[in-house]
């Protein structure tokens, strides 16, 4: 029993869920730095 | 303009390439196991999820909390960082779950038991849903802050109770049986296996390092937005107000 | 602090009484949860026999939030938490007598829920000191740590969905060591039920000390 298809699916969900969550992240701070002036980030 | 930065982009790209490396070498280079066959894949990625949201996520998010609630260490800081690495963390508890929960269909044949350490962690994730569910109530920020740095604490305190319990609930009268998911992550295991496992605790904590200044600089800018949006809003009712006062009331 | 307590205590408990809100409402709900169970699992086979214990600490925990909301409710109504912040009374003491009043109010619905257990589920009785100390530590337990919750969330519009979902995770061991001791007692083997009576106790003691420590903090909140 090679058990395949349960691995792929395992990785697939951890690989697709982390992939996502960091592309929305991502997104937000995009959307939340476009509506704010330069000033208001902390760092660099 | 975003939340990256050169630091996180290396980070990033660090991130990417542990997992890169882990899937590899569990995938392709590492073993299966003796008795497992290919299902032990699985553990190369339950095991870090489990210990990095365990261990790493939630004590930063208890340890912030109680950093916040200290009057000397007070500040915005910590209550961001408490909420995004508890965020974080029932990301990674849920992966956990599920991950162990495929695995436990392979080589237990069900999809869930009512083992000691599955208990308890499903009574954690819940917990801490309830945790961020509390951080969404709008209300003062100070005050949000405050009520939520108790809670984690008040949770906190609970995590060990509930530990002992469920383990003297599932092993006090059950003898350890080929259900016992210590004595298949026996630590005695050698070579390939050994290794993928700490690449991908490596890569794992690298991933959430990344995910964690991302959310925290997140949070940190709805707090600005929010505070910008409240004092424009406070201004021009204050410009309207002023405006009564020399055009009279309409 | 115990003066206080008494004061706050008193209050509640004379609320409950001229209100009969436990007594009208929260008790048939217990008993309601009790036949429901009955619905759910076949009577005819002595499932019902064997798992009494835990439908009963069950039913109790489904109860106590109930009564956690109502003890919280009072306050919301006409600023009475705004009053109870002003009063001058010592936080802990007001902790001690909420919780207190919440503690007897759950230990009457005990009463009538085990003479339900018995009737409607044919349970037995037995093991009586582990059963009383089994029903007053985790009474205790039940109602500090509810209590800590019931303020997090009382000043909050959403309290009475926010409070079972922090709750009841929090409630796990409590319910775990309850039940297995309630079985054991009445089993008729109370000696291995001391050791979870030992858990529950040690639930009720953290969480009355946290109580004490938190309430006031939380109190000034919202």
């Amino acid at each position: 029993m090679t058990y395949a298809g349960y691995v792929f699916a395992g990785y697939g969900i951890t690989f697709v869920a982390l992939g996502v969550y960091a592309w929305r992240l991502v997104a937000r701070g995009r959307a939340l730095s476009r509506a704010l002036p330069p000033e208001e980030r902390r760092w660099r | 303009m975003t939340t990256s930065t050169r630091a996180t982009r290396i980070l990033g790209a660090l991130a990417v390439g542990g997992l890169a490396l882990t899937a590899v070498l569990a995938l392709v280079v590492s073993p299966p196991d003796v008795n497992q066959k290919d299902a032990v894949r699985l553990l190369y990625l339950h095991a870090p999820t489990a210990w990095l949201a365990l261990y790493l996520s939630f004590g930063v998010t208890t340890i912030s909390s109680a950093l916040y609630l200290w009057p000397r260490t007070r500040a915005r800081f910590w209550d961001l960082a408490a909420g995004a690495s508890a965020e974080i963390g029932v990301l990674f508890l849920g992966l956990t779950l599920v991950i162990g929960s495929i695995w436990g269909r392979t080589t237990w044949g069900v999809w869930w038991t009512w083992d000691a350490r599955l208990t308890t962690t499903a009574v954690l994730f819940v917990l801490y849903l309830g945790y961020l569910a509390l951080r969404r109530v709008p209300d003062d920020t100070e005050v949000r802050s405050k009520r939520c740095a108790i809670a984690a604490l008040a949770a906190f305190v609970g995590v060990p109770i509930v530990h002992q319990s469920v383990e003297w609930w599932r092993t006090l009268h059950q003898p350890a049986s080929i259900l016992d998911e210590r004595r298949l992550l026996d630590p005695a295991i050698h070579g390939s296996m050994a290794w993928t496992l700490v690449v991908g605790v490596i890569a794992f904590t690298l991933v959430y390092a990344w995910l964690l200044i991302h959310r925290f600089r997140v949070a940190w800018l709805e707090e600005r937005l929010e505070d910008r949006v409240l004092e424009s809003a406070l201004a021009e009712r204050r410009a309207e107000a002023s405006a009564e006062l020399v055009r009279g009331p309409r | 602090m115990f003066r206080d307590a008494a004061l706050v205590a008193g209050k509640d408990l004379r609320v409950e009484f001229r209100s009969r809100v436990a007594t009208n409402q929260v008790a048939p709900y217990a008993l309601l949860v009790l036949i429901v169970f009955a619905f759910a699992l076949d009577p005819d086979r002595g499932f019902l026999t064997k798992a009494a214990p835990g439908l009963f600490w069950v039913a109790v925990v489904f109860s106590a939030l109930l009564a956690i909301q109502r003890s919280f409710t009072i306050e919301a109504a006409d600023g009475g938490r705004d009053a109870l912040r002003l009063s001058g009374l010592d936080p802990s003491g007001i902790f001690i007598g909420k919780a207190g009043a919440v503690a007897v109010q759950l230990a009457l619905l005990e009463v009538v829920l085990g003479l339900g257990v018995v009737v409607l589920y044919n349970a037995p009785l037995g093991g009586a000191v582990l059963l009383a100390t089994t029903c007053v530590l985790a009474t205790v337990g039940l109602a500090a740590a509810g209590t800590v919750f019931g303020v997090l969330v009382g000043g909050l519009r959403v309290r009475d969905t926010l409070l079972p979902l922090l709750l009841l995770p929090v409630l796990a061991p409590l319910v775990l060591g309850a039940t297995r001791a309630t079985e054991y007692a009445l089993a008729g083997t109370p000696a291995d039920g001391w050791l979870w009576v030992q858990l529950v106790g040690a639930f009720a003691a953290v969480y009355t000390a946290f109580g004490i420590v938190a309430f006031g903090p939380l109190l000034e909140e919202s």
